[in-house]
């Protein structure tokens, strides 16, 4: 399986996740140990940056993990560059998953704030992966202003309903010249492996492992499913068929 | 009957629509039919509400925790927030039947100064707290906007998350809150009611019901974070006041959408010389009101109080409750400057901050201390 290259990093695993909605930090830890992610998104909504210990932070401190401060509860592109600078100097990295939902219900991101704060972070030197809908223009102007991936949803956040998107998650990666990530309502494995079939560059999950009965297994089974999804991608998947291939070619008269 | 909505309509107007007798007639007589359509409705409208907070609805209490349970995991992950009040003031100019506070009780007054203020403060950050509620009665001469504004001031370096309980305030007053830090505000509409609205509130600011009913717009359009709403249950049929909080909570989404909403659930307590409930609410009835709000709305935030019994309370934070407040005092002054000075009303589940913290990790839940950073 080949690795994934997103700025100077290497990822060997395509599972992205996340840190919330855990009934523990350490079930949170376990878990995402055991889906060998990563890269880890924490919201720093959640986390106290002025305190000498966090509770989800301290979880987080292993070598393979590299973590991924999001914005997530700010309301516009200057709540969210606001956020990422002051993460940027607390956390030491210039990584940012950029998610502006004003809409505190179904935490839909807002395509005009989000453009208006990657252009700014970009410039700033920021690696920016902005949380996006599966707009495909959307995402073409995300690449022209310099993010160096884009995540549209599967469907709404914390839904668990997979690829509602489907085919504009297509058009996106066909068009994409930047790694596509697909965010947001994959909830079971299946999903995940759907998504790394049509092309998806990686996927992040976070609900479907955090609020399952098991979540160090469901950890487990998604990092299964992303590696086997890749690898039916690599391996080239056959074509579905409408029907059976004819026994009687129409074109067998030109040979 | 149809609702007449319109982006320029006031709830005052909508509510105007709607006879009390009539709506309550109405959700009595909802059908098994109705519930079970209801509770298969992903998408529930404000009739499938009322079939869940009727009397029918009672024989599905189980399904509805069920489902209740399950969306609130979905939503909210396997998570409780904890917060804590923080009584500031009981000076009140207001007289309402229910209330410790009421200005013809004969009660020492105390407005909390600076230094008192910071003391309390510290008690309660050493406690892990990051997110306090300031609550204050009405009196706009020594409570006024100044002073709540001070206030937050002062708590800001020590808070991450401050929320106040106060008099209803005019836009830009939220407006100079919200810059100072300001993240929610609760104001309970008491009872929808008007006519019973204006016995229990004869005197004072307060008793101006329309005044109250636009708070949450006039937050709304302030730009606030997240709007507290809720009725006091005991002083009419608590069935009505639901549907209307339900039908406030609808407006209000649709106008202000990017404000997040929590509903609060206080039964009427005594308190010394206080009044008994016209109509009481069972903790059955409780249970079934908050499963109700949950199918009603996924997002919506959920609060019980230390009005409610630890036994109560640790049920209820695995069916719909997404939010808490322990260890909690409603007097000013309650955890260090005057513990004894006379309390709002009395507290049922009296265990501290620790013990309910362990108790909930013990539940399988995680405790949320911090959920906002200020970035105006």
């Amino acid at each position: 399986m080949e690795a994934l290259q997103i700025a100077d990093k290497t990822f060997n695993s395509r599972l992205f996740t996340g840190t919330g909605k855990f009934s523990s930090p350490q079930i949170m830890e376990e878990s995402l140990l055991a889906s060998k992610s990563e890269l880890i998104t924490v919201a720093l909504k959640r986390v106290d940056i002025n305190k000498e210990q966090d509770a989800i932070l301290d979880r987080l401190k292993h070598p393979h993990i590299n973590l991924l401060p999001n914005t997530s509860g700010v309301r516009d592109a200057k709540e969210a560059v606001f956020a990422a600078q002051l993460s940027r100097e607390a956390l030491q990295t210039n990584w940012v998953k950029l998610e502006i939902h004003p809409d505190p219900r179904y935490l839909l991101p807002d395509p005009i704030e989000t453009l208006k704060a990657a252009e700014i972070l970009v410039k700033e030197g920021f690696i920016v992966m902005p949380y996006i809908h599966a707009d495909p223009v959307l995402c073409k102007r995300l690449e022209q202003v310099g993010v160096q991936c884009v995540m549209p949803l599967g469907a709404p956040i914390g839904t668990n309903k997979g690829l509602r998107t489907l085919d504009f998650l297509e058009i996106i990666i066909e068009q994409s010249n930047v790694p596509v990530i697909v965010d947001a309502g994959i909830g079971s494995p299946s999903h995940a492996a759907w998504a790394m079939e049509i092309g998806a560059s990686a996927v992040l999950v976070n609900t479907a492992i955090a609020i399952s009965k098991d979540p160090i297994t469901m950890g487990k089974a998604f990092d299964m499913a992303v590696k086997s999804g890749r690898m039916a991608y690599e391996a080239k998947l056959a074509q579905v068929q409408k029907q059976a291939i004819a026994s009687s070619p129409l074109t067998d008269f030109l040979s | 009957m149809n609702t007449i909505l319109s982006p320029t309509i006031s709830f005052e107007e909508i509510l105007n629509q709607y006879n009390w007798q009539e709506v309550l007639d109405s959700i009595n007589s909802k059908t098994k039919i109705d519930v079970e359509q209801a509770l298969h409705n992903n998408k529930p409208n404000i009739e499938d509400f009322k079939a869940l907070i009727s009397p029918t609805a009672l024989e599905y209490l189980e399904p509805m925790a069920q489902k209740s349970h399950q969306l609130t995991r979905e939503r909210f992950g396997k998570t409780i927030q904890l917060f804590a009040p923080m009584y500031l003031s009981n000076e009140c100019q207001n007289i309402c039947t229910y209330c410790g506070f009421s200005m013809t009780n004969k009660i020492p007054r105390r407005t909390l100064k600076d230094d008192e203020i910071l003391k309390e403060a510290k008690f309660l950050s050493e406690k892990g707290y990051e997110h306090i509620l300031l609550v204050t009665g009405e009196a706009n001469k020594t409570v006024g906007v100044d002073y709540i504004e001070n206030a937050i001031k002062l708590l800001k370096p020590i808070f991450k998350n401050i929320s106040i309980e106060v008099q209803p305030l005019q836009q830009n007053d939220y407006k100079k809150l919200i810059k100072q830090g300001l993240y929610a505000v609760l104001v309970y509409q008491e009872t929808y009611h008007k006519e019973a609205y204006k016995t229990h509130h004869p005197k004072g600011k307060k008793s101006n019901f329309s005044f109250r009913l636009d708070t949450p717009d006039r937050l709304g359009k302030a730009g606030i974070h997240k709007i507290g709403l809720g009725a006091l249950f005991g002083l009419e049929d608590w069935k009505a006041e639901a549907f209307f909080t339900a039908m406030h909570l609808k407006y209000l989404q649709k106008q202000y959408w990017k404000t997040k909403y929590a509903i609060s659930f206080p039964r009427l307590r005594p308190f010394s010389g206080g009044l008994e409930p016209k109509v009481a609410m069972n903790d059955k009835e409780l249970v079934q009101l908050i499963c109700a709000y949950r199918l009603f709305d996924q997002d919506v935030e959920l609060s019980i109080s230390t009005r409610e019994s630890e036994l109560f309370r640790e049920k209820v934070a695995h069916l719909g409750i997404t939010s808490m407040s322990a260890e909690s005092k409603t007097n000013p002054g309650g955890y260090v400057v005057d513990p004894k000075s006379l309390e709002q009303f009395e507290i049922h589940d009296n265990r501290s901050t620790a013990s309910v913290s362990k108790r909930l990790q013990e539940l399988g839940l995680d405790v949320i201390w911090k959920d906002w950073d200020y970035f105006g």
